[in-house]
């Protein structure tokens, strides 16, 4: 009884314009068990859960719920056959009421009773702890709170399968805990349940089995058990661990002085990191290692002030300043190269020119343009320095290939003269031979005193780059590795161990 | 990482109940100062009733609207559906062949069609609702100019005593200046106003429609994964537009008894204004039914206030766009200093409420 199949999922393949979310995917779920989802961010897990839910129609591929064969054609018809949902980005309407987000879209009736509305959900509210009341409007709720009226609405759905993506993103450990009674309870009553997180020690608490995907692909299906910490976190990134690349040495720089070019206390930011205390040398190449989506990216952006600073302090070369936006932070010397090249970085539609001399021209502010002589030669300049391969400088950087249009917005900042660089996954999506030319780049700027922080899911491009790595998990630094002698395996086994 | 224990617990009103409130105050507001300034006219309650007798037909049309506008639609066809049947209907009368209650079903019938078109188009094959709706103003216009180029006056007998037919209230009046007591008076069409108000008040605040409707226009991709019938709901909402612009062509037609292709002109415009008055949020899913016509309340006092000021009537609709525009701004900024997010329009520093928090969001420097 305990292992009937109640979903199964066959050959499943989704892709969008460019790319391919799920390639030929398997799942099954049992009736009473929790089975964690696991994969970095964009393996495709939500995608998977959004063509269960009938949210996105699947381009092939079988699905059966208690053998048989069904077809969803919106998230209604999931609903009626049972299936709860918690999807990732919080689904719910923030001009109505809570209780209304609780019941709406479940009721047959033409009408709604809002006194028996209000009185259940109260009850539902009042025992799952939800400091919320259900009359009040769900846009005056925290994200917190609004979180776990998604997570009471799919519960109280009396569902076959619960699905929950990320649910405990915005969750303190208490709430998480409350969580996780309530999916132990629906267990034993036979539920299905599809768990989704990063947080790897919360798939070891609940989950009875695991399925990785990785790039849109199956990469297996594990009790979990049977199935250490440190092989799974080398199944999602895709590293055999005996797979320990040759390492080219790398001198770190001497600390001539003391006093770090930059030092950030307790910094937190509206993205959600826990505070961490940072500092860099002069001449320094460090880096923030991790999973996608354990807080790497989003603690260099609080550095940057790229997401609304919550607190801290931050020291340059010893004196305080306030940094509160990025425009503070180029200002002091720090520059930024984001991980979203096309949504943070580049201006489609502008020139090769115009995009190098952007950050500079913003700094000096609109009023006082710079001639077009000198952006001619600056441009020029750069595109001679890192071996942009364009048509000319107007061609507009649309038409550049990745790894060119990486280099154009690394040629924006080198002309700011920034103190401090931070690279945020530099080389993502390029081919090999331009990532050994910026690892290369990078290894000679901080050779002329410049301070870099350089990111990269490739750790082993790291560890070629990096005198030191911080080690990020959950949102949180969990240590530190510097030394010559650094392994991939290193990393990993810190990350898996959480820094003890 | 977000505690729920950080959580606000204040139980603050919704932003459809405030903006509602902030319509209502503004309504007495205007009216007051009409009262002060013009004591004359408007200290007599047939002034006021009055605007609901000569403009039944908008009321209504504006209640329509609203409904579209809550699902986050628009619908500028309703002006031209509503010329468009009191032409029709004044044309069946006229010409005897037929009565006065199928002429209400013709109405009914030619705002009905517009209605499932719209719906369709709009709900069912993702076009644009203001396209949609242009294209549909364009259909009637036509349509209407094609039917009679000259005023149609409806001289049936069994109509004419619908259109003057009025009902007095023995106890509510003014004492003229020769001592006689004359009561005030409402047209049939008052009630039809009062009966739709009701019934849609009812519906947008008790029917499972009404409330997805609202859903619909807070988030329509929240409202489909909640699993609500997101086509459906705009599918009806624009039926019942276009069928609300049908009957206020018939109630026009009761209130001046005369086809006309200037019928019902601007009246998409007038509506969405009224509404936007009555603090129905542009963006949809705010907004308070009642608002409907307290907002055409407004607006038609408004529009009093300079006739009795005695100004040219173009002034009309230059003060009206102009406050227009300022209740546009002024639920942007009463609806983004409740949010506490950033608020969208630039303003000058000096004209900067203090009580705006920090404004620095994730920035997207590259
Ligand atoms: N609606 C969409 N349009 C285009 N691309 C999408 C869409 N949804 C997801 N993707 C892409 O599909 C991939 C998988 O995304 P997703 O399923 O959200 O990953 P995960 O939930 O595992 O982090 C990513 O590359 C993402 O960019
Ligand atoms: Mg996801």
């Amino acid at each position: 009884m305990l292992s009937e199949i109640i979903l199964k999922m066959e050959g499943i393949s989704k892709s969008f314009p460019g790319v391919r979310a799920l390639h030929n995917v398997d799942f099954t779920l049992r009736r009473g068990e929790i089975h964690a989802l696991m994969g970095e961010n964009g393996a495709g897990k939500s995608t998977l859960i959004k063509i269960i839910t009938g949210v996105y129609e699947k381009d092939a591929g079988q699905i059966t719920i208690e053998g048989r064969p069904v077809q969803f054609k919106s998230p209604q018809d999931a609903q009626n056959m049972g299936i709860g949902t918690v999807f990732q980005e919080i689904a719910l309407c923030p001009n109505l009421t809570v209780a209304e987000n609780m019941f709406i879209g479940r009721s047959r009736s033409n009408f709604v009773k809002w006194k028996q509305m209000n009185a259940k959900a109260a009850e539902m509210l009042k025992s799952l702890g939800i400091p919320a009341s259900p009359t009040q409007e769900l846009a005056s709720c925290s994200i917190a709170v609004q979180q776990m009226i998604a997570i009471a609405r799919a519960v109280d759905m009396d569902c076959k399968i619960l699905i929950l993506d990320e649910p405990t993103s915005s969750l303190d450990e208490d709430e998480v805990q409350k969580l996780f009674a309530l999916m132990r309870e629906l267990k034993a009553r036979g539920v299905g349940i599809i768990f989704i997180t990063h947080f790897i020690d919360q798939v070891y608490e609940i989950s009875d089995r695991i399925t990785v995907l990785r790039n849109g692909e199956l990469i297996g299906e594990y009790e979990t058990a049977a199935l250490p910490q440190i092989e799974l976190i080398s199944k999602m990134m895709g590293k055999a661990l005996s797979d320990v690349t040759a390492m080219k040495k790398h001198e770190p720089p001497k600390a001539e002085n003391s006093v770090p070019i930059f030092e950030a206390k307790e910094l937190s930011s509206a993205a959600g990191v826990k505070p961490f205390n940072f500092a860099i040398q002069k001449g320094e190449v460090n880096g923030f290692a991790g999973l996608l989506g354990s807080g790497r990216s989003e603690s260099v952006r609080a550095i940057f002030a790229a997401d609304k600073v919550t607190g801290g302090e931050v020291k340059i070369n010893g004196k305080r300043v306030k940094i509160k936006t990025p425009l503070d932070a180029m200002k002091q010397g720090i520059g930024y190269l984001p991980e979203d090249r096309k949504g943070d970085g580049i201006i489609d539609e502008l020139s090769v020119r115009d995009n190098i001399i952007l950050a500079l021209q913003v700094m000096k502010g609109f009023f006082k343009p710079l001639s077009w002589k000198q952006t001619e030669e600056f441009a020029h300049q750069f595109v001679e320095k890192l071996e942009i391969k364009t048509p000319s400088l107007n061609t507009p950087i649309k038409s550049l290939s990745g790894g060119n249009q990486q280099k154009v917005i690394l040629a924006r900042w080198l002309l700011t003269h920034p103190m401090y660089l931070i690279l945020d996954e530099p080389t993502r999506g390029i081919d090999v031979g331009t990532k050994v030319e910026i690892q290369k780049l990078v290894l000679k700027l901080a050779e002329e005193g410049m301070s870099l922080t350089f990111i990269s899911s490739e750790i082993d491009e790291m560890l070629r780059v990096c005198s030191r790595l911080i080690v990020m998990k959950d949102r949180e630094i969990i240590g530190e590795l510097s030394g010559m002698n650094l392994t991939e395996q290193d990393v990993m086994h810190m990350i898996a161990q959480g820094g003890k | 990482m977000e505690a729920l224990s950080t959580t606000k617990q204040r139980s603050r009103i919704s932003n459809s109940t405030l903006l509602f409130i902030i319509a209502g105050i503004i309504f007495f507001l205007m009216y007051g100062f009409a009262l002060i300034s013009f004591p004359g006219s408007f200290m007599q309650f047939q002034t006021f009733f009055d605007l609901f007798n000569f403009n039944a037909a908008l009321f209504i049309v504006t209640l329509g609207m609203c409904i579209v506008m809550i699902a986050g639609g628009i619908d500028i066809s309703v002006g031209a559906v509503c010329g468009l049947v009191t032409m029709a209907c004044a044309m069946l009368l006229q010409s005897g062949a037929g009565n006065v209650w199928e002429a209400l079903l013709l109405a009914l019938g030619i705002g009905l069609a517009f209605g499932l078109m719209h719906g369709y188009l709009i709900a069912y094959l993702e076009i644009q609702p203001f396209i949609i709706t242009l294209a549909g103003m364009f259909l009637a216009q036509g349509l209407l100019t094609t039917l009679h180029k000259d005023p149609l006056n409806v001289t049936k007998p069994a109509f004419v005593a619908l259109r003057n037919f009025t009902i007095e209230i023995p106890w509510l009046g003014t004492v003229n200046r020769l001592g006689v007591f004359i009561p005030c008076e409402i047209k049939p069409g008052v009630f039809v106003v009062l009966v739709l108000v009701i019934l849609y008040a009812v519906l947008m605040k008790w029917s499972r429609f009404g409330r997805n409707v609202y859903a619909v226009g807070g988030n329509i991709q929240s409202a489909r994964m909640l699993g609500i019938n997101v086509k459906k709901t705009l599918f009806l909402s624009y039926v019942i537009c276009g069928l609300t612009a049908g009957i206020g062509g018939f109630v026009f037609l009761m209130t001046t008894g005369a086809g006309n292709i200037g019928n019902g002109a601007l009246f998409e415009i007038k509506a969405i204004a009224a509404n936007v008055m009555g603090g129905i949020l542009l963006n949809g899913g705010v907004g308070n039914l009642l608002g409907a016509p307290i907002g055409t309340l407004t607006l038609l006092t408004i529009n009093e206030l300079i006739r009795a000021a005695g100004v040219q009537s173009n002034l009309q609709a230059i003060v009206s766009g102009l406050l227009l525009y300022l209740f546009i701004v002024l639920q942007s900024i009463v609806m983004s200093l409740r949010s506490g997010r950033k608020f969208r329009l630039t303003l000058p520093p000096w004209l900067k409420p203090h009580r705006l928090p920090e404004e620095k969001e994730a920035g997207n420097q590259g």
